[in-house]
């Protein structure tokens, strides 16, 4: 994974809630084996709409999205960060997001930020005109117009996202552990009827 | 997270601890995992491009659901028939090379066990009380109906557990829900499943994992305790628990891939203690009364828009929450419906029963129970029955189920995925209409425009008689 310390650009001002993985990318465009290309069919069905933020040629190339609570809701689907992804989106703020979407994007190092809704209804007013910046060092939130907010993050993945951790590798240290953890567990020891 | 007094996710929790990070972080050991054709191919491309092994195949096993037709797989002579849509088949053909090169257990397309992995796991006893149970699909929540602590993954933790056994997770919050009494007639798990979420919200999970409790859920087959934590993804709770029983012993008893024998009783010995113990905390807790709960149905574009059938269509007006009121008048929109409309005025063109939520042979029963010497309504022009697995489709033809669907009109399907989520060919036309027992009414996902109307199996059943929602109670003999 590539460290990730700051996002900083536009940014999509999409505001809505409960932007469920179905709208992010549709169950027909699944049907691939790589994580590339699918930029061409996310959210869909938003851009079918005349005047949507994502074909706004201002927002042409924008790094962050902006939502509304509950972002990233329902399907456990990667492919909705992997199609962000391809498009550019690096960085997602919202008030609150589904569990997995926000492990998705965490593991594919895109910066998911949560913010109270009152600083989101800012921030969506900031990026009709100007670029916004993420930095996971200071953990903050800012704009050319002195704004300034603050956010946590979970320190594992904050630590993963800026050293730019294979999770994998880092895991497969634990082998021992892992190892020691099968030996003693009751289920590992019972064997399945059909193998008997 | 250990203390005297433990939750049963607590005590599931704590028994799989690897290692516990100074920052809170756990490495949680894996008992099961469940691999489908669509959330696995990148994960397999990862472990070969870093020349890694599955650690443990035979912890793994591999069903293919999600984009497989549901129409016939093979002719008269038994011979495979081709799956017409390519990008459906590589899908296919990479899960059958990714088992075959990493020697993971797989139960082919055509076998009798195949089904949707949530039907296949529970039905082949493949998911057992107290383990740990992953799947890169948000409904493995269903799972928890076992007293395993079971939920979804992405890609790249279904590679993380294939190379490893292992997940690097943070401790959730727990949620109580309790409901006591009986559920009223006519009143199925599903109802009770879509209201318990129009009460806390389609994010009022978020962070938590739900335990449901109380003695609605005590006295409700494990098929129905199914249904229930099948949807706990719907408010947002990656995991949701029921506590396992004598019921829940009973079900899993003589299964294919259940223990047996002298490893049965001690297995059995354990799952005993997997209860909460009395007075242990949880984060949240709420309580419901199962006579308060009527057949509930979905009308707009999220789990946040839940009505009983003896409701009206909201006004978007009526919501105090500005950003609640416009996603509302969105979602009329889309569902081209209007306010204050009798939610069994609302015409249906397209029923669908089946789907990792309701497509057990309890449901399939209640269902034909109502259709049995009716017919659909003349303005139905797509109504599919598609089993959970082979299994399931086996048991109701052995019922005389099929010859039911099929005299009231319906048309009997092998199992799989289907009309739940518009990534094989059934899917509704848009800007039709679909009562449908399976899971999301999101927008698009029974395909393009489709619009989705959630309800139980029963009332799906009454809506295609009528050709509209309907109020089953009405109509149950």
């Amino acid at each position: 994974m590539i460290p990730v310390e700051q996002v900083q650009g536009r940014a999509y001002p999409l505001g809505a809630a409960n932007i469920d993985t179905d709208v992010i990318i549709a169950a027909d465009h699944l049907k691939t084996i790589s994580r590339t290309g699918l930029g061409q069919h996310a959210f869909e069905t938003i851009r079918r709409t005349p005047g949507n933020v994502f074909d706004e040629p201002a927002n042409r190339g924008a790094s962050i999205l902006i939502a509304g609570e509950n972002f990233g809701c329902g399907s456990s689907r990667e492919h909705a960060v992997w199609a962000m992804m391809d498009m550019g989106i690096t960085a997602v703020i919202a008030p609150s997001f589904s569990d997995i979407f926000s492990g998705n994007a965490f593991k594919n190092g895109m910066v998911a930020v949560v913010l109270p809704q009152a600083a989101i209804d800012r921030l969506l007013e900031v990026a009709k005109t100007d670029p916004i910046t993420i930095d996971l060092a200071t953990m903050t939130v800012t704009t050319p117009f002195q704004d300034r907010f603050e956010f946590t993050l979970d320190p594992f993945r904050r630590a993963c996202l800026m050293q730019g951790t294979d999770e994998i590798a880092l895991t497969l240290q634990s082998d021992a552990a892992i190892a020691a953890h099968e030996a003693q567990s009751l289920v590992l020891s019972v064997t399945a009827a059909d193998t008997a | 997270m250990s203390t005297a007094l433990r939750t049963l996710y607590e005590k599931i929790w704590d028994a799989h601890v690897v290692e516990r990070r100074d920052d809170g972080t756990c490495l949680i050991y894996i008992d099961r995992h469940l691999v489908h054709e669509v959330t696995s191919p990148q994960a397999f491309e990862g472990l070969r491009m870093a020349g890694r092994k599955v650690r443990r195949p035979d912890l793994t096993l591999a069903v293919p659901d999600h984009n497989l037709p549901t129409t016939a797989r093979v002719d008269e002579n038994g011979d495979r028939l081709p799956i017409a849509d390519l990008a459906s088949a590589g899908q296919l053909a990479a899960l059958e090379a990714n088992v075959a090169e990493f020697g993971v257990p797989y139960i082919n397309d055509r076998a009798a066990q195949q089904g949707i992995v949530h039907v296949v796991g529970p039905e082949q006893g493949f998911t057992l009380p107290g383990t740990t149970l992953v799947c890169g699909d948000s409904h493995t929540a269903a799972h928890g109906a076992l007293g395993a602590l079971a939920f979804g993954i992405g890609t790249s933790e279904v590679e993380h557990v294939l190379a490893t056994q292992t997940l690097q997770l943070a401790p959730s919050n727990t949620m109580e829900i309790r409901v006591d009494g009986e559920l009223g007639f006519g009143v199925t798990p599903k109802d009770l499943i879509l209201a318990i979420i129009g009460q806390i919200g389609a994010a009022g999970g978020n962070g938590h994992v739900i335990e449901y409790r109380g003695t609605t859920f005590e006295a409700m087959s494990v098929e129905g305790r199914l249904t229930v934590s099948n949807m706990s993804i719907e408010a947002g709770a990656r995991s949701g628990l029921i506590a396992p029983d004598d019921l829940t012993f009973a079900y899993l008893k003589g299964r294919p891939r259940a223990p047996q024998g002298a490893d049965w009783d001690r297995m059995v010995s354990y799952w005993r203690t997997l209860c909460t113990d009395e007075g242990a905390h949880f984060d949240r807790s709420i309580s419901f009364q199962a006579a308060d709960i009527a057949p509930t149905v979905t009308w707009g574009t999220s789990l946040d828009d839940v009505v009983s059938i003896t409701g009206v269509v909201p006004d978007p007006t009526s919501f105090a929450d500005p950003a609640r009121r416009a996603a509302a008048a969105k979602a009329l929109d889309y569902m081209g419906l209007t306010a204050g409309m009798a939610i069994t005025d609302i015409p249906i063109e397209n029923i669908f029963i089946g789907s990792c939520t309701n497509s057990r042979i309890e449901d399939l029963r209640a269902a034909a129970a109502l259709l049995d010497g009716r017919h659909i309504h003349a303005s139905i022009r797509q109504a599919l029955v598609v089993p959970g697995s082979g299994l399931v489709k086996r048991q109701a033809e052995a019922e005389g189920l099929d010859a039911i669907f099929k005299a009231a009109g319906f048309e009997w399907r092998e199992p799989g995925c289907s009309m739940c989520l518009g990534m094989n060919p059934d899917k509704v036309p848009p800007g039709e209409r679909c009562a449908s027992t399976s899971n999301r009414n999101f927008v698009g996902r029974q395909g393009p425009g489709a619009r989705t109307h959630l309800l139980s199996p029963a009332m799906a059943a009454a809506a295609a008689i009528n050709g509209r929602l309907s109020d089953v109670r009405e109509m149950m003999r």
